[in-house]
């Protein structure tokens, strides 16, 4: 096991690297000059230059990659001419509002969709059924700022029983808080309770047709005890799955959520530093969002040989 | 049922120009932020009086909702239909090459597992940064995120493919690799790919739509669902329809592309039916 551990996290390493080459690629394909481009609009011929020699520009590409990712590394992602602030500074300020909303939206979820996939698939053909696969699919198609603007309307402008936008620290107390983090994390849960309802129904039905659940209700297990105790348990590795891949449209969802409710988050960052053309931030950014992605699915397949003491790799 | 308000929405494109609008960006400063089924009364040159109604209103340039949602389809169908059929075309070659050569299999899928490990709406957003905005490359930037899926479906229909009997044979008789790969490998992967493209259709229009939505896409004069909502987005408050009437239309017509995708998945695989 301990093996299999090692060969798994030595196998994040070249996707890590693939995505470095490529958030490093992202400021040479723009076909200007990256110290220019690095500089900002404003800058000096003299400024340029420092940045030139400090990023190595006239050494070969493979040289300045190696500069780069040396910093990289050490955290130091370079400054935003835009923010007038170190990259690794800002993502710092931005970090809290996007990581409790992420947290807060998987956590309402899973809570969510896995009764609702475990109730669909144990009332399969009945309208419960249908209505939790319509609501999935349905799920799946309504773009995320429509529906969050959708509940702006209902729940801030026409009840007003929550705040319109806005975000508050935690540190600010915690009921703001949260009243501010509701409306943002149901919008953001919804494509997500989509995605994992529907596999959570999937693979619990294919698990209702084993032989070992015919034989804990042969021995006259009640309906409820064999679902929680030997159906959800082995259908419990494709929701985990799920789960972990879900993440890329959670950050995804979370750079469009937190445009619609004005929370200045790491998602907010992102557009802004594209619109301002401050690529240092947003290689940082696509960075930081593609490592995090690659080690919750590290962690999803580490979890795996808990789950289901068969996997043995 | 998807197919039929898929092609309500096509037809809605098509003949924008015949179904009572007016220039969509043409700007009315009189009429601006008009609520939805306001009249307005034109007088012109030689004193006789037109007058229109703003079925949707008005957006906060006097802009007519109406005609801007409706010629906003052929935007969102375009981009839907041509990144489908770019993205099936480049994966179906790369992921013919790398399921058949061995030696090139390896490098290829760990850019494809690098390019997947990018969340596919960032990556489009850091690629459109890269050029001037506008159609061509937000086409560009959407298709790139979406090619290793598509390669992933190719590679892994060529790998159960290529140990059949039937391919063994095939190569055992002295069949050539670009023959073997059209007669044999090729029909099998096609209904997968056609389910695929659908789904890969429904998210280009929705990460178009959110392109534009944030100010990254395509420039705000065409009218798009998603450049609708961006400008709705400051007076939402006041005038939610700026909003609503573009969202309606692409939930409703991303919904029917989805629909459509699950009915051909049901009718071309019967495995897969029995699976969900």
């Amino acid at each position: 096991m301990l093996g299999y551990i090692v060969r798994r996290i030595l196998a994040t390493i070249p996707v890590v690297t693939v995505v470095a080459v490529l958030a490093f690629l992202l400021l040479r394909l723009t076909g200007g000059d990256p110290a220019a481009i690095i500089a900002g609009d404003s800058a000096t011929t003299q400024q340029v230059a420092e940045i030139r020699v400090k990023l190595g520009l006239e050494r070969p590409i493979v040289q300045q990659f190696a500069i780069w990712i040396g910093r990289v590394v050490q955290g130091d992602f370079g400054e935003s001419f835009f923010f007038k602030k170190q990259v690794a500074e800002l993502i710092r300020d931005r970090l809290e509002p996007t990581a409790a909303l992420a947290v807060c939206t998987t956590l309402l979820a899973v809570a969510i969709a896995v009764p609702l996939g475990v109730v669909a698939a144990a009332m399969r053909g009945t309208w419960i059924d249908r209505m939790v696969m319509g609501f999935s699919v349905l799920g799946f198609s309504v773009p995320v700022f429509v529906i969050g603007y959708a509940l702006i309307y209902l729940f801030a402008i026409e009840l007003g029983w929550l705040p319109v936008q806005g975000y508050q620290r935690l540190a600010e107390g915690f009921w703001g808080f949260l009243q501010r983090l509701i409306l943002p994390s149901v919008t953001l849960a919804v494509i997500y309770v989509a995605l994992i309802a529907r596999i959570t129904r999937t693979s619990v039905l294919e698990v209702l047709g084993a032989d070992h659940v015919r034989t804990a209700r042969a021995k006259g297990l009640g309906n409820g005890a064999v679902l929680l105790r030997h159906v959800l348990r082995n259908a419990a590795v494709p929701i985990v799955t799920v789960i972990g891949l879900g993440v890329a449209l959670l950050i995804g969802g979370v750079v469009v959520t937190e445009s619609v409710y004005g929370i200045p988050g790491l998602g907010r960052l992102t557009v802004d530093a594209v619109l301002a053309r401050d690529y240092p931030t947003v290689q940082a950014v696509i960075l930081l969002f593609s490592v995090v992605y690659v080690m919750i699915n590290l962690l999803v397949d580490l979890t795996y040989t808990f789950l289901d003491p068969r996997i043995r790799y | 049922m998807g197919g039929i308000i898929l092609g309500v929405i096509l037809l809605i494109g098509l003949s924008a120009p015949f179904l009572g609008t007016r220039d969509p960006s043409q700007i009315d400063p009189i009429s601006r932020n008009k609520r939805p089924g306001a009249v307005r009364v034109f007088t012109g040159a030689d004193g006789r009086q037109t007058s229109t109604t703003y079925w949707m209103g008005t957006d906060s340039l006097g802009r007519d909702v109406y005609s801007r949602v409706l010629y906003g389809a052929r935007v969102s169908l375009l981009v839907g239909v041509s990144v489908a059929l770019i993205s099936v075309a480049i994966g179906l070659v790369i992921g013919l090459l790398a399921g058949y050569l061995r030696w090139l299999d390896g490098f290829v899928m760990r850019i494809m597992d690098g390019l997947m490990a990018v969340p596919a709406i960032l990556l489009a957003i850091a690629l459109v940064s890269l050029s001037a905005a506008g159609l061509r490359a937000v086409i560009v930037a959407i298709v790139i995120p979406e090619v290793p899926r598509v390669v992933r479906l190719v590679r892994s229909v060529v790998l159960s493919i290529r140990e059949e009997p039937y391919v063994e044979a095939a190569i055992a008789l002295g069949a050539r690799t670009v023959p073997l790969i059209i007669r044999h490998v090729l029909p099998n992967a096609l209904a997968p790919l056609i389910v695929q493209a659908t789904f890969v259709c429904a998210s280009a229009i929705v990460i178009e739509a959110i392109l534009s939505f944030l100010g990254v896409g395509i420039p705000p004069q065409t009218p798009t669902w998603g450049n609708i909502m961006a400008e709705g987005r400051v007076l939402f408050r006041l005038f939610p329809h700026n909003i609503f009437f573009p969202g309606i239309f692409l939930a409703a017509t991303v919904l029917a592309v989805n629909i459509m995708g699950d009915g051909l998945r049901d009718s071309l695989d019967p495995r897969l039916r029995k699976h969900l």
